[in-house]
C-alpha cells in the first residue's frame, strides 16, 4: 500500500495516454469476457445433453431421410427403450420470409422421449387429439405474440400438399416450456403431427428425418447404437447412430471450431494489447530516465525499482480488465435474454474472471518487462548527467 | 594535495578515477586523498572537467573508484556491493541536486516523504516526519503543492527537506545555487549553514560561485583531477 500513491501518480502523469491504453485493455478484456461466455456456453450445452438417449440418422447425411418402418423395427431391438421420430418441415412465416424451426413428430412418443418438456395442464391431451395442434416454444411465441388458440398457416420451404398447396393449417394447441438445466431442446420450436403432414404431403410420403432413442441402460449406449446400425446394414438406407452429445459436438463443429475462434480473436487482441501497454511502459520509463535515476540515488535498490515499474504496468492492466470484464458483465446481461434462446447457459463465470485474472498478471508483466528490467540496469550517474 | 590524515568522517586514500573513451582513458581523479572531519562545511572548485561532480558521486556511493579507497564513518563504501551501497545512501547520505530533481506528480509532502518509504515507518510517522523537515526549510505552508507550484528556490529548499528527512550523516550537494537567481540562492545558502551550524550536518557543496563558496568553512580547489590547494573561511 506504501508504494500505491506513487504508482497512482505516475499513472496519472499523462491521462490521454492513459486513456488510450486503458481503453486497448478494456477492449480486449470485454472481448475475452463475451467470448468465453459463448465458448463456456457451447461446452455447457453440449455437455447437459440427455446421456441416456441416441440419435439415429442416415448414414449418409441428415438431409436424407429414413423410412418410417424403420421406427417399429427400432423399437424393437433389445436395449431400445422409447423411440420417437422428427422430420424437418422447413417452415415459413407470416411475410414468407421469417424462417421457423418446424418439427413434424409423433406426439405420443415425442412426449414420452422429452419428459423435460413442461405443458400447461391439458395441453397434452389436447395436442395429442388435435391431428392439426401445434405446440409452440415459448421464446418464438413471446418474439411474434403467439398464444395458445392461433390458428396459423404455416408454409414449407421444401414439401407441397397433393393438391399443391405449400400452406399447413395448425391449430396452437399450446406453448411449451423446457425444464431449468434441460439444452436438449429449445424455446425456439413448432411441433406438429406426423399423421396430418405425412396424409397430405405430396411427395416424400413415408418418410421420416431421424429417430432419437432412449436407451434402457445408459452404460451400454455404444452398443445399443451398434446394434440399432447393425439392423440395417446393407440396406438402401444405412443408418449412423450417435449419443445426442456426439450429434450435438458434431452441429457445434459445424458452426465452427469455437475454442479456435476464441483463442484466435483473444490472443490477436490480448497481443495488440500487450504492445500498446509496452509501449506506454517503455515511453514512461524513458521520459522518466531522471527520476528513475533520482530514486536510486536516494537509496531505493534496482530490485525495487524494477518492481516499481513492473507493479506500475500490472496496475494499469489490471484496472483495464476489471473495467472490461465489468464492461463484458454488463453486455452478457444486457443480450443474455436473446442469446439464451440459443445457448441456455450464457454467462460470466468464476472460471472467466480467475482466467482472466491470470491473463493480467501475464500481460502485465510480459509488457512491463522489457522497460523494468531497462530501469533496473540504468546507471545512476549516466542518468542524471541528462538532467 | 594531502588533506590532512585525522580520522574524518569520510577518508579518501589515492582515489583514482578514470573511464574508457572512445578507446582512450580518461583520467578524472589521480591518487586523491582527502579527509573531511565530522561537521564539516566543504565547497569543492574548480573548472569544468576538474573532477567535482565525479568525486562528489564518489563520496555519495553513486559510482565507485578505479584506485584508492573511500571510507565513510569507518565503512568501506567502496567494497560495498550495489544494494548494500543503495541501503547505505538511504541511511546516510543526503543530496541535494542543481535541478531539484523533484518528481512533479508528487506533492511537496509526498516528495519529501519518499526516502521514508524505504523505512519501515508507518504512513502518518512518515508524512509527519516530512511535514516537520518542510517546516525546518520553512515550507510548512506548501505541503500539499506540486513542484510546478512552487518557485525555484521553493523547489531547492523541498530538495533540501528531502536530503535531511532521513537525518542523514552527510549531505551532499551540487550546485544547489546554480538555477536560482540570488536571493534565493542566498536563502538556500542561508539553510545550509543552519544545518552545518545548528544541526552539525557535515557538508560537501560542488559550486562554480565564490559567493557560495564563501558560506563553507573551507574550500577545496580542484584541478585535472587533483586537489591544488585549500582555503579556508
Amino acid at each position: 500500500m506504501r508504494w500505491l500513491p506513487l504508482l497512482l501518480a505516475n499513472l496519472r502523469r499523462r491521462p490521454l495516454r492513459l486513456v488510450f491504453t486503458l481503453g486497448s485493455i478494456v477492449v480486449a478484456f470485454w472481448l475475452f469476457a463475451l467470448l468465453e461466455a459463448l465458448r463456456s456456453g457451447f461446452a455447457t450445452s453440449i455437455s447437459m445433453v440427455g446421456v441416456d438417449r441416441l440419435m439415429t440418422l442416415n448414414k449418409t447425411s441428415i438431409i436424407q431421410p429414413l423410412p418410417v418402418a424403420y421406427f417399429e423395427r427400432v423399437k424393437a431391438l433389445p436395449g431400445v427403450a422409447e423411440v420417437s421420430f422428427f422430420h424437418w418441415f422447413g417452415g415459413v412465416f407470416r411475410d414468407g420470409r421469417t424462417q421457423i424451426p418446424v418439427y413434424v413428430c409423433d406426439p405420443e412418443s415425442f412426449l414420452r422421449v422429452y419428459p423435460e418438456l413442461l405443458l400447461q395442464p391439458g395441453v397434452r391431451e389436447a395436442w395429442l387429439a388435435d391431428r392439426q395442434g401445434v405446440l409452440v416454444g415459448s421464446g418464438v411465441a413471446a418474439r411474434y405474440g403467439i398464444r395458445a388458440g392461433d390458428r396459423i398457416p404455416m408454409r414449407s420451404a421444401i414439401y407441397r400438399q397433393r393438391d399443391g398447396s405449400d400452406v399447413w393449417e395448425m391449430n396452437v394447441t399450446g406453448i411449451y416450456d423446457i425444464a431449468e438445466g434441460a439444452a436438449t431442446l429449445d424455446r425456439q420450436s413448432f411441433f406438429f403431427h406426423y399423421d396430418y403432414f405425412n396424409e397430405s404431403v405430396g411427395a416424400g410420403r413415408d418418410r421420416i428425418g431421424w429417430m432419437v432413442v432412449r436407451v434402457a441402460d445408459p452404460g451400454r449406449s455404444t452398443e445399443t447404437a451398434a446394434r440399432i446400425d447393425a439392423a440395417f446394414e446393407n440396406s438402401s438406407f444405412e443408418t449412423k447412430t450417435s449419443t445426442e452429445k456426439a450429434m450435438a459436438r458434431q452441429f457445434a463443429d459445424q458452426v465452427g471450431n469455437i475454442g479456435a475462434i476464441l483463442v484466435a480473436v483473444v490472443g490477436a487482441v490480448f497481443f495488440t494489447m500487450m504492445l500498446v501497454t509496452a509501449n506506454t511502459m517503455a515511453q514512461a520509463v524513458r521520459e522518466r530516465t531522471p527520476e528513475i535515476a533520482v530514486l536510486k540515488t536516494l537509496g531505493f535498490p534496482s530490485a525495487q525499482v524494477m518492481w516499481l515499474v513492473l507493479a506500475e504496468s500490472l496496475l494499469v492492466t489490471a484496472l483495464g480488465g476489471l473495467l472490461g470484464l465489468a464492461l463484458g458483465a454488463a453486455s452478457i446481461a444486457a443480450i443474455g435474454p436473446g442469446i439464451r434462446q440459443f445457448i441456455p447457459v450464457f454467462e460470466m463465470t468464476w472460471r472467466t474472471v480467475a482466467l482472466a485474472a491470470l491473463l493480467m498478471l501475464a500481460f502485465g508483466t510480459a509488457a512491463g518487462a522489457w522497460p523494468a528490467a531497462g530501469a533496473m540496469r540504468l546507471r545512476i550517474t549516466e542518468a542524471l548527467r541528462h538532467t | 594535495m594531502n588533506d590532512g590524515g585525522g580520522a574524518g568522517v569520510v577518508e579518501l586514500r589515492g582515489v583514482c578515477k578514470s573511464y574508457s573513451r572512445g578507446g582512450e582513458t580518461v583520467h578524472v581523479l589521480d591518487e586523491l586523498t582527502l579527509s573531511i572531519p565530522r561537521g564539516d562545511f566543504v565547497a569543492l572548485m574548480g573548472p569544468s572537467g576538474s573532477g567535482k561532480t565525479t568525486l562528489l558521486n564518489l563520496i555519495g556511493g553513486l559510482d565507485r573508484p578505479t584506485g584508492g579507497s573511500i571510507e565513510v564513518e569507518g565503512l568501506a563504501i567502496d567494497r560495498l556491493s550495489e544494494a548494500a551501497l543503495a541501503r547505505w545512501r538511504a541511511d546516510h547520505v543526503g543530496f541535494v541536486f542543481q535541478a531539484y530533481n523533484l518528481l512533479p506528480v508528487l506533492s511537496a509532502e509526498r516528495n519529501v516523504e519518499l526516502p521514508l518509504l524505504l523505512t519501515r515507518l508507518p504512513a502518518p510517522e512518515r508524512l509527519r516526519r516530512a511535514r516537520t523537515a518542510l517546516a525546518l526549510v520553512g515550507l510548512a505552508d506548501r505541503a500539499r503543492h506540486r513542484p510546478r507550484e512552487l518557485s525555484g528556490g521553493q523547489e531547492q529548499r523541498v530538495g533540501i527537506a528531502r536530503a535531511i528527512v532521513t537525518d542523514p550523516t552527510l549531505l551532499l550537494c551540487d550546485e544547489p545555487t546554480g538555477d536560482l537567481d540570488r536571493r534565493s540562492g542566498d536563502e538556500v545558502l542561508d539553510l545550509l549553514g543552519a544545518l552545518n551550524r545548528e544541526f552539525g550536518k557535515t557538508i560537501v557543496m560542488v559550486t562554480h560561485d565564490p559567493r557560495a563558496a564563501q558560506r563553507a568553512r573551507r574550500t577545496l580547489h580542484l584541478d585535472k583531477g587533483r586537489l591544488e590547494r585549500e582555503t579556508r573561511a
